[in-house]
C-alpha cells in the first residue's frame, strides 16, 4: 500500500456555531506543493488548523502519514506556520531557533541551516521585536523547517514579502518537495496559484476545483487561474 | 516530560525576563523598598509593628508578583499563538508548567534572599528560627502564585482583564490570613474561608520561623506546595492540545 500524506474525506467543522467546512474530500501527496486558494473567510486557516490537530472537528476524518490527525507520533514530524507569526517578540531570532529546536530535540546546526533557508543570518542576532512583518513570518518558517518534518503546512507565508523574496520561498518549497516532504501552501493570491503542482480551489468551506494548473486551465478554458475561479463559481451559481 | 524541554522552557522564560529590564529591576528592587517602608513607618514605635508584620509581608509579596507576572506572561503565550505551536510540538504540558514554575520558583528566590536579606542585617528584624527556611517558604509561595496565575490566564481575553485577577483573587487573602483581625479572632464562616485559602498557611508558616527557633513548619509549608501542585494540575487542564 502506498502511504500518502494527508488524506481528508468527508471533513465538517463548525466554528463559532456556524459550518465553516462542508464535507471536504481531497489529499496532499509527499513530493509535492499542493497550492490552497480562496478568497479571505473562505476556511483555509481552519483546513489547516484540522490538518495538523489543533482543530476540533465535526465529522468527517483527517489522517496523516496513516494515522489520525493530531496523534501524538505526528507532532514531531509536522512542520507548520501559522497565518500571524507565532514567535517569541523579546526574543533575538536564534533565541527564538535556539529554543524551539531544544523543544524538539533537533541539534544546533539546524538553527543555522534554517536561518540561511530564509535568508535572515544577518538578523540572527536582532530582536524579532525590531524586524520588518516579512522578516517576523520567515523567523516563524525556519522554527518550523527545525524538525526536518515530512509535512510542511504553511499558511499564506508570502502575504507581505518583495517579490524576489517571494520566488526563493517558492523555490524552497519546491526543494522539500523534492526532498520528499508534502507541501501544502495557502494562498488568497491567485496569481500564486501558478507556482503549485497541484492546486486545490476553497470557496465558502466547498472545494471547487482539484486539479494541476493546466489541467484547470484546460477544463475552463480560461486564461489565467484568477478567471478560471470566477468562471467555476459563476458555473456552480447557474 | 523530559528535563531538556522542561530546562528549555524555563531558560527562554529567564532571558525574556533578562530582557525586559525595567521588569526584572522591580521584581528585585521593589520588595526591598516595601520592606524599607514598613520599617520606617514603625520608626517611633520600635514595640511592635515592624517585627510582627515583617514576616506576613515576607509571605505575601513573592505571591502576588509571581501571580501577576505569570499570568500576563502566559496570557501572551495564549494569544500570541506561541502556546498553540509549542503544544503542536512534541511537548508535554508537564515541561511547560514546570519550566515556567522553575523560572519564577529562581526569581523568587532571589527576590526573597534580597528582601530577607535587608530586613534582617538593615531593617533588624529578628528571625529566631533558620533563615533558610523563610526562602523555602518564599518559594513555595511563589511557584503556588506562579501556578494559579498560569490558570487565572485562560479565563483572560486581555492583559487588562488577567491583571484585574490579582485583587480579586489577593486582596481577600490578604484580609483573611491574620494581618488584620487574628484568624482565630475572625467570624466563624470567615475563619472557615481563611481555613482554605492558600496564603493564611504561608503567612502562618513565616511568622513561626521568624518567632520560634524551632519551628514546626512542615505542616503549613506542606499545605502551601498542595495548593501550589493542585494549581499546577488546574493550570495543565487549561492548556488544551485543540480548539474549537
Ligand atoms: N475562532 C473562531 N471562532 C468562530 N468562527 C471563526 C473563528 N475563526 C474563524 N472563524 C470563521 O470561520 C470561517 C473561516 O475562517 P478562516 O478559516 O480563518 O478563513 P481563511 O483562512 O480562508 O481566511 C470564517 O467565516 C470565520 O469567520
Ligand atoms: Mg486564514
Amino acid at each position: 500500500m502506498m502511504k500518502s500524506g494527508v488524506d481528508v474525506s468527508d471533513l465538517r467543522v463548525v466554528r463559532g456555531g456556524a459550518e465553516v467546512l462542508h464535507d471536504l474530500t481531497f489529499s496532499v501527496e509527499p513530493g509535492e506543493v499542493t497550492g490552497l486558494l480562496g478568497p479571505s473567510g473562505c476556511g483555509k486557516t481552519t483546513l489547516m488548523r484540522a490538518i495538523v490537530g489543533v482543530q476540533r472537528i465535526s465529522a468527517g476524518r483527517v489522517t496523516v502519514f496513516g494515522e489520525p490527525a493530531g496523534a501524538a507520533s505526528l507532532r514531531a514530524r509536522i512542520g507548520y506556520v501559522t497565518q500571524a507569526p507565532s514567535v517569541y517578540d523579546d526574543l533575538t531570532v536564534e533565541e527564538n531557533l535556539v529554543f524551539f529546536a531544544a523543544v524538539l530535540g533537533v541539534p544546533r546546526d539546524r538553527v543555522d541551516e534554517c536561518l540561511r533557508v530564509v535568508a535572515l543570518e544577518p538578523e540572527r542576532g536582532r530582536v524579532v521585536r525590531a524586524l520588518s512583518g516579512g522578516q517576523r513570518s520567515r523567523v516563524s518558517l525556519a522554527v518550523a523547517l527545525l524538525g526536518e518534518p515530512a509535512l510542511i503546512v504553511l499558511d499564506e507565508p508570502t502575504v507581505g514579502l518583495d517579490p524576489v523574496l517571494r520566488k526563493d520561498l517558492w523555490e524552497t518549497f519546491h526543494r522539500l518537495a523534492d526532498e520528499g516532504a508534502a507541501v501544502f501552501v495557502s494562498s488568497h493570491v491567485m496569481d500564486e496559484a501558478t507556482r503549485c503542482d497541484r492546486l486545490i480551489l476553497l470557496r465558502e468551506g466547498r472545494i471547487i476545483a482539484d486539479d494541476t494548473p493546466p489541467g484547470l486551465l484546460e477544463k475552463t478554458g480560461a486564461e489565467d487561474i484568477e478567471t478560471a475561479f470566477l468562471d467555476l463559481v459563476a458555473r456552480a451559481a447557474s | 516530560m523530559s528535563p531538556r524541554v522542561t530546562l528549555a522552557v524555563a531558560r527562554r522564560v529567564l532571558i525574556q525576563l533578562r530582557r525586559d529590564r525595567r521588569t526584572l529591576a522591580m521584581l528585585l528592587v521593589l520588595p526591598c523598598l516595601i520592606m524599607a517602608l514598613l520599617w520606617w513607618m514603625f520608626q517611633d514605635k520600635p514595640s511592635f509593628g515592624f517585627g510582627a508584620l515583617a514576616p506576613a509581608l515576607l509571605a505575601l509579596i513573592p505571591f502576588i508578583i509571581m501571580f501577576l507576572v505569570t499570568s500576563v506572561t502566559t496570557l501572551r503565550e495564549r494569544t500570541s499563538g506561541t502556546l498553540e505551536r509549542l503544544l503542536a510540538m512534541p511537548m508535554g504540558k508537564g515541561d511547560f508548567l514546570l519550566g515556567y514554575a522553575l523560572a519564577f520558583g529562581l526569581v523568587a528566590a532571589v527576590q526573597s534572599a534580597l528582601a530577607v536579606t535587608l530586613s534582617i542585617w538593615a531593617l533588624d528584624l529578628d528571625v529566631h528560627g533558620p533563615v533558610w527556611m523563610l526562602l523555602a517558604v518564599a518559594v513555595v509561595d511563589a511557584v503556588l502564585g506562579s501556578a494559579l496565575g498560569l490558570f487565572v490566564s485562560a479565563f483572560a481575553r486581555t492583559e487588562f482583564q488577567a491583571v484585574q485577577f490579582t485583587p480579586a483573587l489577593v486582596i481577600p487573602q490578604i484580609l483573611l490570613c491574620g494581618l488584620f483581625v487574628h484568624r482565630d479572632e475572625l467570624p466563624p464562616f470567615l475563619h472557615g474561608v481563611s481555613d482554605v485559602l492558600p496564603l493564611s498557611y504561608a503567612v502562618d508558616a513565616m511568622r513561626k520561623v521568624s518567632g520560634d527557633a524551632d519551628p514546626a513548619v512542615w505542616g503549613d509549608l506542606g499545605l502551601v506546595a498542595a495548593f501550589a501542585l493542585a494549581a499546577l494540575v488546574l493550570g495543565a487542564l487549561t492548556l488544551r492540545r485543540q480548539s474549537e
